[in-house]
């Protein structure tokens, strides 16, 4: 456990002390959430129901943002190297690493939510809503592209390619976050159903994706 | 005190479609040194990348005598490549504490003393972002010597250190060899102690 917990508070201490990782993320998806009222102009009761939409839109690019360096950055000063060459096995390193950026991106990304809801009218249960399923789908998120990032490793430029892979892979997450969102504020479908679908997804990209991308990054450094 | 032997036999490796080397073989006895030598290109830094377990052997057999059978050879080694693995952002003593902590078998890491042997002591506290080039590969020596692992892989370790850095590096080579343990070092300077050679040549 101690190399696990030491990775962990490597990568929070990374992503803090840069102001890479959590600000940024949170400052794009505020550009990106100020934009659309410019775009579809200042129909109130428009972007109070296309709001969860917005806000989920702009959580997967945002969160795809700081994915794109988590093991570029390990690979280029050589890191990746040693971390194979460790006792703890690389899939639980993509663990401690998938961890810390959820709480360094997708947290700050959810909470920070509700907040740029309200700069698109939207009512309150709809925020609380909102919230919930973010909270249910950026770990999600964040797996499927540690995945991604594992695959372009070895390339040079591979944060484009990473997002081009990865988005049609979070399409499943983003239709049952976005439905089991709509279910909560104006129904008729009930909520449970794309909620738990949505906890579906998301655990199952926690269990998969520590092993697809250590299998890519173990290839991609041959 | 067990004894360790590191054996190659009939090794190859084929990068990128070219043959590298192949039906290489070579013995390291606990205690001592092989050296490799042999022109830029010839494949000394894919052979000290295959002992670490970084790139796949396509043919032939690497095993470790005395070591933990259990283990692949790569966590029994250290690997010091060209790059240093060192987070600017992170100060001199984070970034060995990380190494050591991540790389050890779990007892509390001898940060102080290691940074010592290197002659970093001093600037424990300093942002690593700060730091030139040869105190860089210096700080990389000290997480070589922070984990205790029986086999050492040195790739070029003289390359940036300034004569001091080479007298501490050699010392600690010396230290590491009278303690039993093995190491190949890939290099282009003579080595004040007693080392075989490997010379590689470039495949016809």
């Amino acid at each position: 456990m101690t190399a696990f917990n030491a990775l962990m508070a490597r990568e929070l201490r990374l992503a803090i002390r840069l102001g890479g990782g959590a600000m940024m993320a949170v400052i794009f998806f505020l550009t990106v959430v100020t934009l659309i009222p410019f775009a579809v102009g200042p129909d109130l009761n428009l972007l109070a129901r296309i709001g969860p939409a917005l806000l989920w839109i702009g959580v997967l690019l945002s969160n795809l943002l700081a994915l794109d360096r988590m093991f570029q950055a390990d690979q280029e000063d050589g890191s990746l190297d040693l971390m194979l060459m460790a006792p703890l096995p690389m899939e639980l390193s993509v663990v401690a690493k998938v961890i810390a950026s959820w709480l360094t991106t997708g947290l700050p990304l959810t909470l920070s939510a509700p907040l740029f809801g309200m700069m698109l009218n939207m009512p309150p249960e709809a925020l609380g809503a909102v919230v919930l399923t973010l909270l249910a789908g950026t770990p999600g998120l964040t797996c499927v592209g540690a995945i991604g990032a594992a695959l372009t490793v070895a390339l040079r430029r591979g944060g484009l390619l990473m997002a081009i892979l990865v988005m049609p892979l979070m399409i499943p997450i983003l239709i049952f976050g976005i439905s089991a969102t709509g279910a909560a504020i104006t129904g008729p479908t009930p909520f449970m159903t794309p909620f738990l679908v949505l906890l579906g997804l998301s655990l199952g990209a926690f269990v998969l994706a520590p092993v697809a991308a250590a299998a890519a990054i173990r290839f991609g450094l041959e | 005190m067990s004894t360790f032997q590191l054996r190659g036999d009939g090794l190859a490796c084929v990068r990128g479609g070219r043959v590298v080397f192949e039906e290489l073989g070579f013995e390291v006895p606990g205690g001592t040194a092989l050296a490799l030598r042999g022109a830029n290109g010839v494949g000394k830094s894919s052979l000290l990348r295959l002992i670490a377990g970084l790139v796949r052997p396509t043919a032939g057999q690497l095993t470790l005598e005395g070591g933990d059978p259990e283990l692949p050879i790569g966590e029994q080694a250290h690997y010091l490549g060209h790059l240093d693995a060192i987070k600017p952002a992170l100060s001199v003593a984070e970034n060995l504490d990380f190494w050591a902590r991540f790389l050890g078998t779990g007892e509390p890491p001898h940060i102080d003393a290691a940074l010592d042997a290197v002659g970093l002591g001093i600037l424990a506290g300093l942002p690593a972002r700060t730091l030139s080039a040869g105190q860089r590969r210096r700080l990389a020596l000290a997480r070589v010597v922070a984990v205790k692992r029986p086999l050492w892989l040195l790739d070029e370790p003289t390359s940036a250190l300034d004569s001091d850095g080479q007298a501490r590096l050699f010392e600690l080579i010396a230290n590491h060899l009278a303690g039993g343990g093995m190491i190949v070092i890939a290099t282009h300077t003579d080595l004040p102690l007693a080392t075989r050679t490997l010379r590689l040549e470039v495949a016809a």
